[in-house]
């Protein structure tokens, strides 16, 4: 076994373009590992802990590209290095040819007239910078990075709020402006219901939901989940309310949470309540009363429920899959009795965890509602489980789930291992940003775990939802067949799978209580709302992007049709943080 | 923010500066502080022990030609006796092309600002070949370098001093529109030099050879007005010297061994590093290896915004940059990445007449890891050989970090 490597000096790739090479590299024939990484401390300490790190590349700095594999033979492993850097540059060719690429904000917004939208997905440290450079140009801002400080958020947050420009994220994963999905989103009918949602996979299950019951969005405005924290205060959340009351396109608004700090809540529904227009209420695992224009909703597929019902005036009806609890449980071996859940959406895990309790009790978690039911080890599953793979232990050097599902896919493999395991709880996340064509790789693993577990006499239930559309690249209806092909018992949504899931390990035995709602009191004052004139000329047509960061991102608005200009992004200062510190020093 | 108004006062000052080329004379008369065993230099100070071959035989070839010696002992004696004082031309309101070597009897061009009222100074140029600014001393060499001083520099004073002045500010906006860049091309200016002065060249009343000569010195040499250019670009950037508080870069130039910088708000200081060495395209029979560490004065042009900076104008020369126009273009539209302002006396009509960047901000090339780009001619490593190429480089990363750091050392 041999490992060769490559340092490449001031070449800058961005994460997703890296670990997409890294996985090619990794399944050419002869290679047992591979890593594609940018020189920085963290990633040395990957390669280390892979057994690639080289001399070489132990002295490589933050801006030189790393290239390493290991391999059987030295031959082996130099053809798997020409092939990643090939690759490399395969991919930068599509971008380079042509035109110039801007290599800073303020150049690209010169470069591309009428530019109104920053779309940002840097490292999380150097994000902070970009976006206020957005703002400082004028453009309002989706940020998509996370691992932004909590006093940089608001301070951006207070810059765009004073300039009137719409501020979402950090840790904004998806949104939808003017027709147009912005990083991780879903291809859905224009039409008149306008969400607000501090939840990423909690926005795109409503619009996917509203999508499939014939209704459509007329804009999603993320707010990334800490806008509601009392010490954010909800300021995006409530640029949002504002702009959905002012936009003529909208006729409903859904307001969408884990639930918020108390005083947040109470200004959120304050404003809500004075919009003038029906405004649905999901604070997942929190409840609020109906009240004049407010509608409480328990669960993201009811919020959908509701909008549509409001907009149509007919109740929606999604396909309804026959699934009998008592049925499934009839057939399970009698150690059978537990739920294991593997997630890629924060928000559709947050629900699963409200949702099961009811049937099972309250359940473990690398992400508990209680402390008390922490994992030791999110790898490791306990009693009840549910696991958001989105988190950052699973997503360290690696690509979110959503996009390289591989360790779900060995870990469901364990999981149905397990002779106590009853019921398997999936969500499948399509849409743009995502994985091409998730139930390719998935149905195989579904089809041979229940293999695996019927050789061992067990009956293995494995429920998936499946969140996205028909309009979507994916196809829902192609995927949600070969799911149901490989054996999978698909639900409409997510709080239905979970459901089913529930009820099937409780007819095993189970036992549970409803997780008491908290319930968040509606205030009797007004909340006074931000001048939405400038985002309200965001919404009036297709975003013009400036994309700084992922290229996916860029790709996949230009297939939509938008005007993007990919900024050539390089962290400043080569990622030097002594002459970063110095220029903010001087910028000062 | 006070570092950004005062970099918007420096660049207000380049931009108002109004260059005129009002005469020749001699060094030695023109030149505050200069004096017969004083050589100037182009780039950073150094020392004659760190000094590169073509350096070293321009400042041979100085001390002949002012007849402080009669051969290459007796110079190299000289220097070593410390008999010899050295110092950049930019600490003389100067600049000089490669080796930039000006001595105390050489004619300069005069520029005056007419905006600020000060004035800068180059050497002339020598055409190709064999010649001192690559570190030639032989008596062609030597020969060429009087029969400028003693038949050129009068006639050309003259001519100059008959047209009232040339306006250099619009020359070069005129020779930018016309396909040069300013640096590695001024076939363009050249000729409209040639034109500007040639009637009353024809009125000083000199003799036809001689005549004669100083018109096919014009007509031979499209380097020809590059020297005038460098001291229109001096002037400028001299205006934006020495404002509190600003980060823009006044000066790039090397010496052969080393490339320094200066800033605007750190007027005494230069911020060096080792010259890299430029890549580029060769003439027959050399090679990279050939190459000397960049050097001269020229910088001045990107300093102020032409040279490469301006490279989107110049087509015709866009092998040096990969070979497309669309490069050039694209060579031009980086520059604006880590510039304050724009030039619009300077519209380059390939951009639809968009301005030249103008005014380096140190902070926004080390934010941006983009150094400047230089379009360059290549000196033989070798005293004498003369040049070998042209190409590209650019400056060391390390110069804008040392000033960064400086400037936040003012700060604290």
């Amino acid at each position: 076994m041999v490992v060769h490597s490559v340092v490449r000096s001031s070449a800058y790739f961005d994460s997703v373009t890296l670990m997409l090479v890294q996985r090619e590299v990794r399944q050419l024939p002869g290679v047992e590992e591979a890593g594609a990484v940018m020189g920085t401390d963290a990633n040395k300490e990957l390669l280390r802990d892979a057994g690639l790190l080289t001399s070489e590349a132990q002295a490589a700095r933050p801006d030189d590209l790393i290239l390493a594999v290991r391999a059987g033979s030295g031959e082996v492993a130099s053809t798997a290095l020409r092939a990643a850097e090939t690759l490399l540059v395969q991919r930068r060719e599509i971008a380079a040819t042509g035109t110039y690429r801007p290599k800073t904000v303020a150049s690209a917004v010169r470069m591309l007239p009428g530019a109104n939208l920053a779309l940002i997905s840097v490292p999380g440290r150097f994000a902070a910078g970009v976006a206020s450079d957005a703002l400082a140009a004028g453009l309002h801002v989706m940020l998509f990075s996370d691992n932004v400080p909590l006093e940089a958020e608001i301070e951006l947050k207070q810059t765009a709020t004073a300039r009137g420009l719409l501020m979402m994220g950090p840790d904004c994963g998806t949104a939808i402006i003017g027709g147009t999905g912005l990083g991780f989103a879903n291809r859905v009918r224009r039409g008149t219901i306008g969400i607000v949602g501090a939840a990423g996979t909690g926005i795109q299950e409503v619009a996917s939901l509203v999508h499939r019951a014939g209704a459509g969005i007329s804009h999603a405005i993320g707010t990334g989940g800490r806008d509601v924290s009392r010490a954010v205060g909800g300021l995006t959340a409530l640029v949002g309310l504002a702009v959905l009351a002012a936009d003529p396109g909208t006729e409903v608004v859904v307001l969408i949470s884990k639930p918020p700090a108390p005083e947040v809540a109470g200004r959120l529904l304050g404003a809500a309540r004075h919009l003038r227009k029906p405004v649905v209420i999901n604070f997942v695992g929190a409840s609020v009363a109906n009240d004049g224009p407010l509608h409480g909703a328990h669960t993201l597929e009811e919020a959908a429920s509701q909008a549509v019902t409001l907009v149509t005036g007919v109740p929606p009806h999604w396909h309804e899959w026959e699934a009998l609890p008592a049925q499934e449980a009839g057939r399970l071996a009698p150690m059978q009795k537990l739920v294991r859940g593997l997630y890629s959406g924060g928000t559709l895990c947050y629900e699963a965890l409200i949702l099961l309790q009811r049937y099972v009790g309250p359940v473990y978690s690398n992400t508990p509602l209680d402390p008390d039911y922490a994992l030791e080890s999110a790898t490791r599953s306990r009693a009840h489980t549910v696991i958001d793979m989105g988190s950052d232990e699973f997503t360290v050097g690696r690509l979110h789930p959503m996009l390289d599902p591989e360790l779900r896919h060995r870990r469901l493999l364990r999981e149905a291992d397990d002779p106590e395991v009853a019921v398997i709880l999936l969500d499948v996340v399509l849409g743009h940003g995502a994985h091409p064509d998730p139930a390719r790789d998935l149905a195989p693993v579904i089809r041979q775990a229940r293999e695996r577990a019927r050789r061992d006499g067990r009956w293995l239930p494995v429920v998936v939802s499946v969140c996205g559309t028909d309009d979507d690249p994916q196809g829902y209806e192609a995927q949600v067949a070969a799911l149901l092909d490989a054996g999978a018992t698909v639900q409409a949504s997510n709080a239905r799978a979970v459901r089913l899931a529930g009820l099937i390990a409780q007819a095993a035995g189970s036992k549970g209580s409803p997780r008491p709602p908290a319930e968040i009191p509606v205030p009797s004052q007004p909340q006074a709302l931000p001048d939405p004139t400038h985002v309200l000329q965001l919404l009036s047509g297709p975003p013009r992007v400036i994309n700084v960061g992922l290229e996916l991102f860029a790709e996949s608005l230009m297939t939509q049709g938008a005007e993007t200009l990919m900024v050539d992004w390089h962290p400043p200062a080569g990622g030097k943080q002594k002459f970063i510190d110095l220029l903010d020093k001087l910028d000062a | 923010m006070r570092i950004d108004e005062a970099n918007q006062l420096a660049v207000k000052r380049i931009l108002d500066s109004q260059p005129v080329l009002v005469g020749i004379a001699s060094a030695a008369e023109m030149i505050p502080g200069m004096r017969r065993n004083l050589i100037l230099h182009a780039g950073p100070p150094i020392t004659w022990d760190r000094m590169s071959g073509p350096l070293r035989g321009a400042v041979i070839g100085g001390l002949i030609f002012e007849g402080l010696a009669t051969d290459e002992p007796g110079a190299v004696g000289l220097v070593e006796q410390k008999q010899v004082q050295f110092a950049p031309c930019h600490h003389h309101g100067a600049v000089g092309p490669m080796a930039g070597v000006t001595t105390a009897s050489m004619p300069v061009y005069i520029i005056e600002n007419r905006a600020f009222g000060t004035r800068a100074y180059s050497n002339l140029n020598e055409g190709y070949g064999k010649v001192l600014r690559y570190g030639a001393y032989g008596e062609d060499v030597l020969a060429r370098l009087r029969w400028l001083r003693d038949v050129y520099a009068p006639i050309m004073g003259k001519a100059l001093e008959r047209s009232g002045g040339v306006d250099m500010k619009s020359l070069i906006a005129q020779q930018i529109q016309m396909g040069d860049e300013g640096h590695n091309r001024n076939k363009a200016g050249t000729a409209l030099f040639a034109r500007l002065l040639a009637p009353h060249l024809a009125r000083t009343g000199t003799r036809t050879d001689d005549l004669a000569a100083v018109l096919t010195y014009l007509a031979e040499n499209d380097l020809a007005v590059l020297n005038p250019v460098m001291a229109a670009c001096k002037a400028s950037m001299d205006a934006a010297h020495g404002i509190a508080g600003s980060t823009v870069v006044t000066c790039m130039a090397r010496n052969g061994t080393e490339f320094g910088i200066r800033v605007s708000g750190l007027p005494d200081a230069w911020f060096t590093a080792p010259a890299e060495i430029p890549v580029g395209l060769f003439f027959p029979g050399f090679t990279q290896d050939d190459a000397n560490p960049d050097i001269g004065d020229s910088t001045i042009t990107e300093t102020a915004g032409i040279g490469a900076f301006a490279m989107a104008a110049a087509p015709a020369i866009v092998k040096f940059v990969g070979g497309t126009p669309s490069m050039a273009v694209e060579s031009t539209l980086e520059m604006y990445e880590i510039t304050v302002t724009e030039n619009p006396a300077f519209g380059i009509p390939q951009l639809d007449f968009r301005g030249t960047p103008t005014g380096i901000d140190i902070r926004k090339v080390v934010r941006t890891g983009i150094t400047p780009r230089v379009n360059t001619g290549i000196a033989h490593r070798k005293a004498g050989v003369g040049q070998v190429g042209a190409g590209l480089v650019r400056p060391p990363m390390a110069c804008f970090e040392q000033a960064v750091e400086a400037f936040a050392a003012t700060l604290a």
